[in-house]
């Protein structure tokens, strides 16, 4: 059944109060608005919603669906993410005034390792200050002990609580339209009709299909396999070998993007973004002296936990409907980078259209879509950069030349560090990929380039030499 | 420093503004507490004590001013830092990053102004210490349920107050910060 559009009642419709326009589907005064998903994505949508209507004068009531208990160690209690919270996004948070406690943020990072096979080098955050959050997105692995941390999605599902959300436990199987609003069916047969419905559900869940009908023009995103493990280390062990740092691999191996190991508390993550990744890319991974010297004694533990989850690498057909709204991985994402940032950004975008625009196709077309918009044209750029860095994955000289312009950079306080910043953004998702990419037009980039290419491989270093700065 | 602690960690005592040092960021507390002190002609004023969760520095990111007062740590304190350039660069795209801001800083003069108010000729500061502080904080609260009473009153009367405004009888009244 289609959703017709429905006068809302125009003494205290918000939008209509705004917009001045007749008939409009908008959010009033005791509007029921469902959410799928408990991950960041539906916590931000709800948090942001109801902190934007009680601006507003608007009172609401918002029901979130999660059946999962994030506070349940291993994959029943796991969202299936590196767990990164890139340092924009830390700061746009503290702004917002949602700040991590550490018993959330299992380490902070201060620095990158960027490993090679011609060398590693640490690439220092700007402040050296912690501002990127590693982080659980449930309460750990499987094995684990089962500890006083609350999961990241834990924390914000609590936020969300606290400013009135309800939170649901129950898991959503179904979906229809009730008279032109939706409505949901959930695994014990209860139904929930809803003014509003925003989809949280990322893009490993059975629902998403359903909602990917004609009549509503969705089409869900694109997806690649990724792969994540927690390797236990210990905290003596992490402090020791990994610190507070980032481990980024760029290594050539065939169908792989991106690689990184994280610490945490007591486990290291790691996660792979390639080519539909597998068991053979893992082994070869694995099986690399890059790779084994971030272990004691170059042994790389079995892991205690580890996925395939399915990333969003190509956005969401029209992300939103009347009535419907698609956010975080379900809709549109920053390419392999800061996805809990682009849920942030589409979810709060979504809050805004629903509360001070409206709850139309319309609506969420000139309110919430600009939003996307930006970060896919922005995706495009990145698939250049990337297209680079795997170049610089592919050639060795290219590599040789990277690794010492960002090695003087970091060695020489007060120089301009170019190629430092641009990978630092790379690998952390903190800027926008076209910021990123204007910023290698810096007249002086290509010449420093140059110059570290012909000094790389003209003056051929050992190895040994070649790592600079690192631990 | 525990591992996962956000920011940068400042002892007690510790300078983290200074006053008249330019600025590009502003600071959100993330555990502890901070003095913000102002160099007067006799000598430092304590203005405000802020903690976990409040943010300072905030005026660099909109002025191009010097740092109009020190800021001290009281005590071991972490504070993360905001830059500027993020800030200004997510609120083109989204004006209501703004939002929390707008609302501190109101708090922040509606607090200043009853303090201003308390004021007596030769007096001190209220915000002098923090037990001060609070108190002050309690009767603007007072100040302002009242004043909300009289606007409620006010508002049955409208009429009768509209008529007496058009005849110049009643004075405009200062309106709250």
């Amino acid at each position: 059944m289609r959703p017709t559009a429905r006068g809302a009642r125009q003494q205290d419709n918000l939008a209509s109060y705004f917009e001045e326009q007749e008939g409009q589907l908008a959010l009033a005064d005791g509007s029921r608005i469902g959410v799928i998903g408990g991950g960041p994505a539906g916590s931000f949508f709800a948090y942001f919603l109801f902190r934007m209507a009680e601006s507003a004068g608007l009172h609401i009531s918002v029901d979130i669906y999660e059946p999962r208990l994030f506070d349940r160690c291993g994959p029943a209690g796991c969202n299936h993410c590196g767990g990164v919270v890139s340092e924009s996004l830390v700061q746009l948070l503290a702004t917002e005034g949602i700040n991590l406690p550490p018993t959330v943020v299992q380490r902070g990072i201060e620095s990158y390792v960027l490993h090679t096979d011609v060398g590693q080098v640490q690439i220092e955050t700007p402040l050296q200050e912690m501002r990127i959050a590693a982080v659980y997105r449930g309460n750990g692995p499987k094995q684990s002990e089962p500890v006083a941390i609350a999961g990241f999605d834990r924390h914000l599902l609590d936020l969300s609580a606290t400013v009135g959300a309800k939170i649901v436990r129950k898991l959503v199987t179904g979906f229809d339209w009730n008279h032109g609003m939706p409505q949901i069916r959930t695994a014990d047969g209860d139904m929930a009709t809803y003014e509003l419905l925003a989809v949280a559900t990322g893009v490993n869940s059975q629902i998403l299909e359903q909602l990917n009908s004609p009549a509503m023009d969705y089409q869900s995103p694109g997806t690649l396999r990724a792969f994540i493990c927690e390797f236990h280390l210990g905290q003596a062990t992490i402090r020791q070998w990994l610190g507070n740092s980032m481990h980024v691999f760029l290594l050539d191996i065939p169908r792989l993007e991106f690689a990184a190991l994280i610490p945490k508390g007591d486990y290291a993550t790691l996660c792979l973004l390639g080519e539909d990744v597998d068991e053979q890319l893992i082994e070869s991974f694995l099986a690399s002296d890059e790779v084994k010297a971030c272990f004691p004694d170059t042994l790389v533990p079995t892991p205690a936990c580890h996925c395939f989850p399915r990333i969003n690498v190509r956005a969401a057909v029209r992300p939103f409907a009347d009535r419907i709204v698609w956010v975080g991985d379900s809709g549109v994402n920053r390419l392999f980078k800061d996805g809990i940032g682009s849920a942030y950004r589409t979810a709060k975008a979504a809050a805004r259209t629903a509360v001070f625009h409206g709850i139309s196709k319309a609506d969420f077309e000139k309110g919430f879509w600009p939003e996307c918009r930006t970060l896919i044209r922005d995706n495009r750029i990145a698939r250049l950069i990337f297209g680079v860095t795997t170049l610089i994955q592919k050639l060795r000289f290219l590599r040789r030349g990277v690794l010492r312009m960002i090695a003087r950079e970091q060695r020489d306080a007060g120089k301009n560090r170019l190629m430092s910043s641009v990978l630092w953004d790379v690998f952390t998702g903190s800027a926008p990929y076209k910021e990123i990419l204007l910023r290698t037009f810096h007249p002086v980039f290509p010449l420093r380039l140059t110059w570290n290419l012909l000094a790389a491989n003209l003056l051929r270093t050992e190895r040994k030499g070649m790592k600079e700065g690192a631990r | 420093m525990n591992s996962g602690s956000l920011g940068k960690t400042y002892a007690d005592g510790a300078i983290i503004v200074r006053q008249g040092d330019s600025g590009d960021c502003m600071f959100a507390i993330q555990k502890g507490q901070i003095e913000v002190v102002r160099r007067g002609k006799d000598g430092d004023v304590r203005v405000a004590v802020l903690e976990e969760g409040e943010i300072f520095g905030e005026m660099a990111i909109f002025e191009r001013e010097a740092r109009s007062a020190t800021v001290r740590a009281l005590g071991e304190v972490r504070v993360l830092t905001v830059d500027k350039k993020t800030f200004l660069r997510r609120v083109q795209e989204d004006p209501s990053l703004a939002f929390n801001l707008v609302r501190m800083m109101s708090r922040r003069i509606r607090r200043l102004s009853g303090e201003i108010a308390e004021l007596q000729p030769g007096g001190v500061a209220r915000s002098q210490d923090t037990l001060a502080l609070t108190d002050a904080e309690r009767r603007i609260e007072r100040r302002n349920r009242t004043d909300r009473r009289v606007t409620k009153d006010r508002r049955s009367g409208g009429n009768r107050r509209r008529d007496a405004e058009r005849r110049g009888a009643v004075a405009a009244s200062p309106s709250p910060a």
